[in-house]
């Protein structure tokens, strides 16, 4: 053991701020990361041992114990559950042997609870090892339990023709696209980059940034920061080095279209990125990649050796003896709050993902304290036809203020669940008839951290940065549709996903949560909706970053636009106790003291 | 560079990029913290000293001063507001004051004072939370932890840098652990800084315990509001 994690970290050359993928490389190897390797690590990169496992813990894809030969994630999402979610489950303990967070007797298996792996158009979903199984039911869980117990590996099981990794074939044998329209940007095929990015590298850098300024194109991850002036800032910035980084941590439950750009046209991203390092003057681009997307890796590994191989990548590129760029692949390891840039950042430079305190900006001080631009997945692909179709052509699309189009991952309830290319300014209304939704009650736009909305009210709105400014989650609940439950399920995955630095999302989520439980169980009054809406704010203005920001969301959006789900609820008090108060457990304790006690004076 | 800007209503003159807490508390408006030590860098963790910015709710140690600012403290809601984080941080933990080896210099204690908190509107969580003792000089008491992170940042093992103090996990379920090899080595007077800049009784110096009568102890002698508007730091 000794040896092999010598090399590893000889590998890094003893880099403490490629921790990341050190600890990844240890994973892989023994399935856990030991104390013994921790120790090892230890002595490696000067750090104290409880400090390399600040960093190992915060994530939930390390494991500090043995954690199964095969570790099993089945993704807990709201849209799973209103598919066959609880048969699935209950089918990969009796088959597995073990119930969900621990291994069986033998080490063989581990199951795992995870949030939104990115499938929800083809849940029930899992992810075992490194790959993935969608549209689950009983039997395939049989199946599939049965040959790994048979000595199979998962990938032999899901890529039974053998597709190399680093093709398309390979991805398209576990998951599907879905994508159900062609629209003006995105997704189109035989484009020739070399000719593109030439026609862009012609140009000075400053005149690319005004043609991405000129398309009015905002950033697709969610924030709809200008992308031109935030390139602009960058430039301008001081640095020695500056890095362009491009956001691939899809976590918003519900999102999955950076995971169908990243297989359909990766190379739109590719080229984004490069535009940008001319644009900003860096040499060094990372892509940071969800670890739930590590079928994807090889592929996009295969893809940035390509663009080498063409002299678009690497060394004096397109023939240019001043612009030298190349992309790694940094893995994240399973924390949503990571889609946050700084918090992004932090783990790119091997640390847990603690969102920073701004200022400074990315823009000024972002990795390794230089000047960063972090664009999302969409992003790049969109500047990749902006600098090939003009900033005139983009901005005639969609409105006034939010030019372009963007990409929709519809689930949920209707007919077509998939991804959608839509102009900027199209009608709720429209787009629930383009995906086939005959019975909406409430859409989730978004994901947890946005907002429901009703569909009987807000048909009207428009998709712009002004209304429902969407950062391509779109979640579809029917009329049947339990919606206190999913919005509990949504105040679980931020108690789970809060980072814990600063109490109001570290505390206030739980006490939320509570408050929504409380309503569930019928045990809730009118007090606990008024402290809702009271500690919703409070944790929503004292946060110390977007998610505690918007996490008090499902609960406040859906009392906005559905009070009558709570109010049905709610009891009236009897006395001066609430309702809550369980007269019957609180005198437990104090009998079950006072016997213990006299037991205790007896003997 | 000198900037003007507005403080509760009243215009002042202020250093372009100092933070604002220090600034307020130079112009004897006292905003309590918990993280916050003036001098050293931001944590941002506690968020107490919540103040309202051009409109915007925002922890005064991590924004600079800049100009045409209006900064709101002594709002309602704002007071409210801190005085509630200063609940979360009560019952997220066990807080016993009358038990506790830190009464009387506890800054949480004191600033639930100043705040004027008399009980959490927040339920009591009571977690049941391991403590270490195991390093020679030190007593983690976690059960008061409330993840400030001075520790962690302001505390390092003196001959290699290393962190003696982390934070394990995420969420509900962080705890502030310690590395005994690195806490064996602490000098006396490290050990003492350690237990000083601890804003609870969660880091114990083990040859202290209670060592001030009720009366003599040190916010009773001078509060933490007076300390803070002095410009005495709060070690």
């Amino acid at each position: 053991m000794k040896e092999k994690i010598q090399n590893i970290v000889e590998q890094y050359q003893s880099d403490k701020t490629r921790l990341m993928d050190i600890l990844w490389d240890i994973h892989n190897q023994y399935g856990y990361i030991s104390d013994e390797a921790v120790n090892q690590l230890s002595d490696a990169l000067n750090m104290s041992p409880p400090d390399i496992r600040e960093t190992s813990s915060f994530y939930h894809f390390f494991h500090a114990q043995p954690a199964g030969k095969h570790q099993i994630y089945l993704s807990d999402t709201v849209i799973a559950k209103m598919s066959n979610y609880d048969e699935v489950h209950t089918a990969l303990e009796k088959e597995t042997g073990c119930t969900f967070g621990t291994i069986d007797e033998s080490g063989t298996f581990g199951l795992y609870h995870t949030n939104c792996i990115g499938l929800s158009d083809q849940e029930p979903a899992m992810m075992v090892d490194k790959v993935v199984f969608t549209n689950l039911t009983t039997e395939k869980i049989e199946d599939i339990i049965s040959a790994l117990k048979e000595g199979k590996s998962a990938e032999e099981i899901a890529n039974p023709n053998q597709h190399p990794h680093t093709e398309v074939s390979y991805i398209d044998a576990m998951v599907s696209t879905n994508i159900q329209n062609k629209g003006s940007v995105f997704f189109k095929k035989e484009r020739n980059y070399r000719v593109i990015l030439s026609k862009c590298l012609s140009s000075i850098p400053e005149e690319v940034i005004e043609t991405v300024l000129d398309s009015n194109i905002r950033g697709r991850g969610g924030a709809g920061f200008p992308t031109g002036l935030k390139w602009r800032l960058c430039r301008e910035a001081e640095g020695e080095e500056k890095y362009v980084i491009c956001n691939a941590d899809e976590g918003e439950p519900g999102t999955f279209k950076d995971r169908v750009l990243l297989t359909r046209s990766p190379k739109d991203v590719l080229l984004g990125m490069i535009v940008c390092a001319h644009a900003i003057d860096s040499s060094v681009g990372i892509i940071y990649l969800r670890a739930e997307y590590w079928y994807l890796k090889a592929y996009l590994e295969k893809q940035i050796q390509e663009f080498h191989d063409e002299g678009l990548l690497g060394k004096d590129i397109l023939g240019r003896k001043d612009f030298h760029f190349d992309i790694r692949i940094q893995m994240g390891a399973g924390a949503y709050v990571c889609g946050d840039e700084t918090a992004l950042i932090e783990s790119c430079e091997g640390k847990r993902g603690t969102p920073r305190l701004k200022p400074p900006y990315p823009i000024q001080e972002g990795y390794l304290g230089q000047p960063t631009s972090v664009n999302n997945v969409e992003t790049f692909a969109a500047v990749s036809r902006i600098v090939e179709k003009g900033g005139a052509w983009y901005k005639a699309m969609g409105t006034e203020a939010s030019s372009g189009t963007r990409l929709l991952s519809v689930s949920g309830d209707c007919s077509y669940p998939g991804i959608y290319e839509i102009e900027w300014g199209m009608m709720l209304n429209e787009v629930l008839r383009l995906v086939g939704a005959k019975d909406a009650k409430a859409i989730q736009i978004s994901g947890p951290s946005g907002e429901c909305v009703s569909a009987l009210k807000d048909g009207e709105r428009e998709f712009c940065y002004s209304d429902l400014s969407c950062n391509g989650s779109l979640m579809i609940f029917n009329q049947s549709r339990d919606m206190l439950g999913v919005v509990k399920h949504f105040m679980e995955f931020f108690v789970d996903e809060s980072c814990g630095i600063c109490i109001p999302c570290r505390a206030g989520n739980v006490d939320l949560l509570h408050k929504v439980e409380r309503v569930i169980d019928g045990k809730a009054c009118q007090q606990d909706l008024d402290e809702i809406v009271s500690w919703g704010t409070l944790v929503k203005s004292t946060s110390r970053c977007g998610l505690g920001a918007t996490s008090p969301n499902p609960i406040l959006t859906t009392l906005n636009k559905f009070p009558e789900i709570y109010k049905k609820k709610l009891v009236v008090p009897k006395g001066p106790l609430l309702p809550s108060f369980d007269m019957d457990a609180a005198l437990t304790g104090h009998k079950n003291a006072y016997k213990i006690l006299m037991k205790e004076e007896a003997e | 560079m000198k900037t003007e800007i507005t403080l509760d209503g009243k215009k002042i003159q202020a250093q372009i990029g100092k933070p604002l807490i220090d600034v307020a508390s130079d112009h004897g408006v006292y905003i309590p913290s918990l993280c916050y030590m003036r001098g050293k860098p931001c944590l941002g963790t506690c968020r107490v000293c919540s103040v309202r910015v051009n409109g915007h709710v925002m922890a005064s140690c991590t924004v600079p001063v800049y100009e045409g600012m209006e900064v709101e403290v002594d709002a309602p809601d704002l007071v409210d507001m801190r005085k509630a984080l200063v609940e979360f941080l009560f019952v997220e933990g066990n807080h016993n004051c009358p038990s506790c080896e830190k009464s009387g210099r506890c800054e949480l204690q004191a600033v639930g004072y100043e705040t004027g908190m008399m009980v959490s509107r927040f339920p009591y969580r009571f977690p049941v939370r391991t403590r270490d003792h195991a390093s020679k000089y030190i007593w983690l008491e976690r059960d008061r932890c409330i993840f400030c992170q001075r520790c962690v940042e302001f505390i390092r093992d003196e001959e290699t840098g290393q962190k003696i103090f982390s934070i394990d996990k995420r969420s509900t379920h962080s705890s502030i652990e310690i590395d005994v090899k690195l806490a064996d080595k602490m000098t006396p007077k490290q050990v003492k800084r350690a237990a000083d800049i601890c804003p609870v009784g969660c880091i114990i110096d083990k040859d202290l315990g209670f060592n001030k009568p009720i009366g003599e102890r040190k916010y009773e002698i001078k509060s933490i509001k007076e300390r803070i508007l002095k410009g005495k730091t709060n070690e």
